[in-house]
């Protein structure tokens, strides 16, 4: 029983741009609507079997289009997708703040959307006026306020300015009092948009926290974040969007994975700027995978590059691989060992990662080739940081050492090193 | 289960006064956060809420009562004046606030769902405030002048709701229009002031030729003034062909304006 239900959804903007006057608006005076109304009316009269001549040109944008899907109680859904592609929109949408254009949704369960933080704080009013005023518009009620209020100001660590007006607030305790209000929500299906990229690093490491924990009581949540670690730490599910379609709806790594994908199609040519006359790239490939670009973590995996060496040089040509976890930092780096002199010719290097290394999770594999060369400083011949991806899950069996442990195993590497228990005494 | 929901493109939402309960809490803190508010940082804070009446009180006297020598019904001229501000400061309070309502709580409709109804509606609980405080000043004035008022008077939450009727039809359908045209800002103080001058405030609407009453009438403030003299002053007649026009007029309103505003709302998000 999915507790929200999107068929065929669908928002329509027009946006007019005025011909004569050369601009896009959307909140127009009356006197342009009256204006346009009557030059039109004009030219009916004057011409009236000419076709509609209008001076407005106005362009229909589809900022949804046929977007389904279902999400199950408790699942914790990641939406991504580059600027523009329909995220806000959706999530406006879901939490009826617009109507769609097209479509149907069912939602069995109270929503709590929060697209920004702070909505409807009074600057004149105080902190604890704000609470009260802040929480009944997310949706909270009186009762529910009072009983959570201590726990409130506690979180948002502002007690000692609670009777002071909020205009008066530093924008770091404003944001705080303001996430506080709302990380106290209690709804069964709730919405974020963006907002935890706000205070400083030590506050968003606590709403993370809070996030998660509200992930754990089993409430279902929407949350859309340029933020790929934080996407992939918080949700299980993850939505890919663009141009206003869903993409791809699924595993949050495979949708992280999606993302970084699409997103590195389009201004990867700036990633290979090392042109070099000394070598050059000929490909590179994953072997061992089972499906499409999944293994377990009991699997064993080989990358692959192929490349060819041009010209003599004196020292030695070292190719490298360079892992990216799915939020963009580096995993590792590792370089082939026991590299001779390389002449000129086509070279296959294979490097082996052993089973039970790295961790769940998306990765993204860079392909390099150094030349060291002799009483010189080394250079990057060629250096394709998004060659190859893979996807790494965990298959839950025994051999991952879960003893039914279901959550996620954190870091980046997954090893499984000697161990040895012995009872001493009884 | 839960509450189920279903929103469906171009379908009108049948739960809409369901919400409207659901939502009352919010409704009654936009009406105390726009009270607390109204004052912060002023000197004289609360003063200025019986100042206004009484100033305007105190002009209209000298120029209709003093100037230009109008009838006053056998009633003090102060209290003919202000029996008439209580609803004229009530209804155009009202409309003046409610009318920019939606645009000054712009950032809330764009980010959080509720029926957007409650934002106008709000201003109409602020002047009940001032409303309730004039009433105090006109008691004062009562038993300054000692001068009682007839039993009447148990009629006047009729008048007023009678007022708050034709106010919010108005509100409802100019707010939503400033939303998409923002040039009913600058029409509605002008259509405020308009109304000052066309509705019996200064005067007693007994100074109209009785042949032009029952168009009179046609202003809803017209009735409303007219009914609150009937109960305080007394001694007047009421004129209630006109009257009847008067409410049934101020309920047209009200359908018109609530129907304009269910249907502008649904873009509010979109055009605001």
């Amino acid at each position: 029983m999915s507790i929200i239900k999107v068929e065929n959804l669908g928002k329509k903007y027009t946006i007019g741009h005025d011909l004569n006057a050369g601009r896009a608006y959307r909140s127009r005076s009356l006197r342009d609507t009256l204006a346009h109304k009557v030059r039109g009316l004009y030219q009916r009269v004057r011409h009236p079997l000419s076709p509609n001549t209008e001076n407005t040109e106005i362009e229909e944008f589809w900022a949804l289009k046929d977007v389904g899907f279902e999400i199950e109680p408790g699942d914790r859904v990641g939406i991504i997708g580059r600027n523009g592609a329909g995220k806000s929109t959706l999530l406006k949408i879901l939490s009826r703040i617009t109507e769609p254009t097209t479509g149907r949704i069912e939602i069995s369960g109270r929503v709590a959307s929060l697209l920004e933080v702070g909505t409807g704080f009074h600057p004149e009013l105080t902190g604890r006026e704000n609470i009260y005023l802040n929480g009944a518009i997310l949706g909270m009620t009186r009762a529910e306020i009072k009983a959570k209020f201590d726990e409130i100001v506690d979180f948002s660590e502002i007690e000692k300015f609670l009777d002071t007006p909020v205009k008066r607030f530093s924008s770091g305790m404003y944001v705080r009092l303001a996430f506080a209000v709302a990380a106290h929500l209690e709804p069964e299906i709730l919405v974020v948009d963006e907002v935890l990229a706000v205070g400083d690093a030590q506050f968003q490491k606590k709403c993370l926290g809070k996030m998660e924990e509200v992930g754990k009581e089993g409430r279902t949540v929407l949350f859309v974040s340029h933020n790929m670690a934080m996407i992939s730490n918080l949700c299980q599910r993850g939505m890919m969007l663009n141009e206003g379609k869903l993409e791809f709806h699924g595993r949050v790594s495979d949708a992280v994975m999606k993302y970084y994908q699409a997103t590195n199609h389009r201004d990867g040519d700036h990633e290979r700027e090392f042109k070099s006359d000394t070598a050059e790239l000929l490909g590179a490939e994953l072997l061992g995978l089972s499906n499409l670009s999944d293994i377990t973590i009991h699997d064993e995996l080989t990358v692959r590059m192929r490349y060819r060496i041009k010209k003599q040089i004196d020292g030695k040509c070292v190719p490298n691989f360079h892992f990216f976890t799915s939020d963009g930092s580096y995993a590792f780096v590792d370089s082939a060992k026991d590299v001779s002199s390389s002449p000129p010719g086509e070279y296959c290097a294979d490097c082996r990662i052993p089973p039970r290394f790295l961790n769940e999770g998306a990765y993204f594999v860079g392909v390099a080739l150094t030349t060291f060369p002799e009483g010189g400083s080394l250079e990057v011949e060629f250096f394709d940081r998004n060659a190859l991806s893979f996807n790494v899950v965990d298959p839950m069996d025994e051999r991952s050492n879960r003893y039914g442990y279901a959550g996620p195993v954190p870091g980046v590497v997954r090893p499984q090193f000697d161990w040895s228990i012995v009872e001493e005494s009884k | 289960m839960r509450a189920r929901l279903v929103i469906e493109a171009g379908k009108v939402n049948r739960q809409y006064f369901l919400d409207l309960l659901a939502f009352r809490e919010l409704f009654l803190l936009l009406a105390w956060r726009d009270i607390l508010v109204r004052y912060k940082q002023t000197i004289i804070g609360i003063a200025w809420s019986v100042l206004r009446p009484l100033l305007t009180m105190i002009v209209f006297t000298i120029v209709f009562g003093r100037l230009a020598k109008m009838p006053s019904d056998g009633a003090p001229y102060p209290i003919l004046v202000f029996a008439a501000l209580l609803p004229w400061q009530f209804f155009s309070n009202t409309v003046s606030e409610g009318g920019n309502s939606l645009i000054s709580n712009a950032s809330m409709i764009s980010k959080v769902y509720f029926p957007r109804i409650i934002i106008p509606t709000t201003a109409m609980i602020v002047s009940l405030i001032d409303f309730l405080i004039s009433i105090l000043i006109l008691s004062a004035l009562m038993v300054w002048y000692q001068f009682v008022p007839t039993w009447r008077v148990v009629f006047l939450p009729l008048f007023l709701g009678v007022a708050a009727v034709a106010a919010l039809g108005i509100t409802y359908s100019i707010s939503a229009l400033n939303v998409k045209y923002r040039d009913f800002r600058h029409v509605l103080p002008f259509i405020i002031q308009f109304g000052l001058y066309i509705s019996p405030v200064g005067f007693s609407s007994s100074v109209v030729p009785d042949k032009w009453r029952l168009i009179y009438s046609m202003n809803p403030m017209v009735g409303v003034i007219d009914g609150f003299r009937w109960a305080i002053i007394g001694n007047n007649i009421m004129y209630w062909p006109g009257f009847f026009l008067s409410v049934g007029l101020a309920a047209l309103l009200l359908a018109v304006g609530f129907g304009f505003f269910r249907r502008m709302e649904r873009e509010f998000a979109d055009v605001i």
